[in-house]
């Protein structure tokens, strides 16, 4: 099989799916799902685009709680769409703090 | 604070730095068989080798290349490269240099540059509308405030521009051949149009939806066309799934007599008849379809899938409607380009770091090079091409 190749196979482990550690987010792989995933709708440097303006100081007047359930539940009638079936509450919860302290 | 990625990003590039300075050359280009692979969070982009499956360079400072993307000059010697915030960089692929950048709105989608190659134009969110350049000086020549997200724009034959807006589903036509032109505007477009295309005979304007099921048509050799829905309650009215990117519409939709294009929240790519804009058949697929890129000749169609399916291409045969074959070039590829003549095709993979060349009659990779978090590939022959 060409497709297999060891580069990939490495490349393939590291960006296991989200739920492989239950329970304990894994900063590296859900950053780069911010910048990269979230980003092809909020922008990498998270300034919006179709999606919203996601800079910490645009999302001053939330707290991590709200932010987390909108990144779990979506905003029904908007393009945000629930990500709970593929995201823990525990990695949900670690992008809303992420997106709230990092610059 | 330490940034894992960053600094293994940094790592990467280091290294690939050092490797694309031995593959440079210094000796002169032909542009016809080059392209463009953007380096979607480096702010660079990648000069390639088409025949030679080889970097050439690698230009930097282009600014943030989320969701960035490319057109030619019609002597195909400049790459107008259209990035997330707004830039737009002219760059030279004869010399590698950037000729010109101009930072012309806050939050682009996209752009295009008219059938005579004078004028680039530029869709942007924020503030919405479309601003259009001269493609030798970069100066502004004329701009259409929509007042909203704009998006689907496209070069229509006649020296014209067409694009469609996000929030209130208008489409625009503005005739640049006039002195002073005055936009012909076609309401009722649908609920939030995300994409458009136009078909390679510069005939018929396709925009999806995001908030309706089906897509709106406009044929463009109307005088005053008017909005069709085409594909009306493809979805049947079951809940969407959760749509984690948006599909692309792509001016590669038209395989044989048929359009093929991406269903939006389902697992499916959708068939119409290339006359009548009737439903024909489905595909269904390994998950929601990003693009569904008809191979140069159409005899089939490639699909790449958004996240978290997005690991798998699928090959489906045009005549059939059946998948013939599933690849797996690895974690996110975002884009697939076909040469030319379509023999061979060109994967971006982006959390691999990695650009991988499929024949396509035998599957087999028959080339590959590292990059960074690549996302489009943009071949020169795009130059000649209408809607691209």
């Amino acid at each position: 099989m060409p497709e297999l190749r060891p580069a990939l196979l490495l490349a393939c482990a590291l960006a296991a799916p989200l739920r492989a550690a239950e329970g304990e987010p894994d900063p590296m792989q859900l950053e780069r799902l911010v910048l990269q995933d979230c980003g092809s709708c909020h922008g990498l440097t998270r300034k919006g685009g179709l999606g919203s303006d996601l800079r910490a100081e645009s999302l001053a007047h939330w707290d991590a709680d709200g932010l987390a359930r909108v990144i779990l539940d979506g905003i029904p009638g908007t393009p945000m769409p629930p990500w709970r079936p593929i995201m823990t509450d525990a990695e949900a919860r670690w992008i809303a703090d992420y997106l709230l302290k990092t610059e | 604070m330490v940034r894992p990625i960053a600094s293994l990003l940094l790592a990467a590039t280091l290294i690939f730095a050092c490797w694309v300075n031995l593959a440079q050359a210094d000796a002169p280009r032909s542009t016809a068989g080059l392209g463009v692979v953007i380096e979607r969070a480096t702010g660079s982009v990648l000069i390639v080798d088409r025949s030679a499956h080889k970097v050439l360079q690698r230009v930097e400072g282009l600014g943030d290349l989320s969701h960035a993307s490319v057109v030619f000059s019609a002597d195909a010697r400049f790459a107008f490269v259209f990035g997330r915030d707004g830039g737009l960089t002219k760059l030279d692929l004869m010399s590698g240099e950037i000729a010109g950048r101009v930072l012309q709105a806050g939050n682009s989608i996209g752009g295009a540059i008219s059938d005579d190659g004078a004028l680039v134009a530029v869709a942007n969110y924020e503030p919405g509308g479309v601003r259009i350049f001269d493609a030798d000086t970069l100066e502004p020549v004329a701009r259409f405030d929509t007042g909203a997200k704009t998006i689907g724009l496209v070069d229509v034959p006649g020296r014209r521009f067409a694009f469609t807006t996000w929030d209130d589903g208008e489409a625009w036509i503005v005739d640049m051949s006039e002195p002073d032109p005055v936009p012909l505007i076609v309401p009722g477009m649908g609920a939030y149009p995300y994409d458009a295309l136009i078909s390679s005979d510069g005939r018929s304007y396709i925009a999806g939806l995001f908030g309706e099921d089906g897509l709106t048509l406009l044929d463009l050799w109307q005088d005053e066309p008017e909005p069709r829905r085409i594909l009306s309650g493809y979805g049947r009215g079951e809940e969407k799934l959760p749509v984690y990117k948006m599909p692309h519409l792509e001016g590669w939709a038209r395989a044989g007599d048929r359009f093929v294009l991406p269903a939006i929240g389902r697992h499916e790519v959708l068939w119409i008849d290339a006359a009548s804009f009737q439903e024909t058949g489905r595909t269904q697929t390994h998950g929601q379809p990003v693009f569904a890129v008809a191979r140069p000749g159409g005899r089939q169609v490639w699909v790449n899938f958004a996240h978290p399916l997005n690991d798998t291409i699928e090959v489906i045969d045009t005549l059939t409607g059946a998948v013939i074959r599933t690849l797996k070039p690895g974690p996110a590829v975002l884009h697939m380009e076909f040469s030319p003549r379509g023999e061979e095709v060109w994967v971006s993979v982006r959390d691999a770091g990695q650009v991988l060349i499929y024949d396509t009659e035998t599957f087999a990779i028959t080339g590959e090079f590292p990059a960074e978090s690549p996302s489009g590939i943009f071949f020169t022959a795009r130059a000649h091409r209408i809607g691209l």
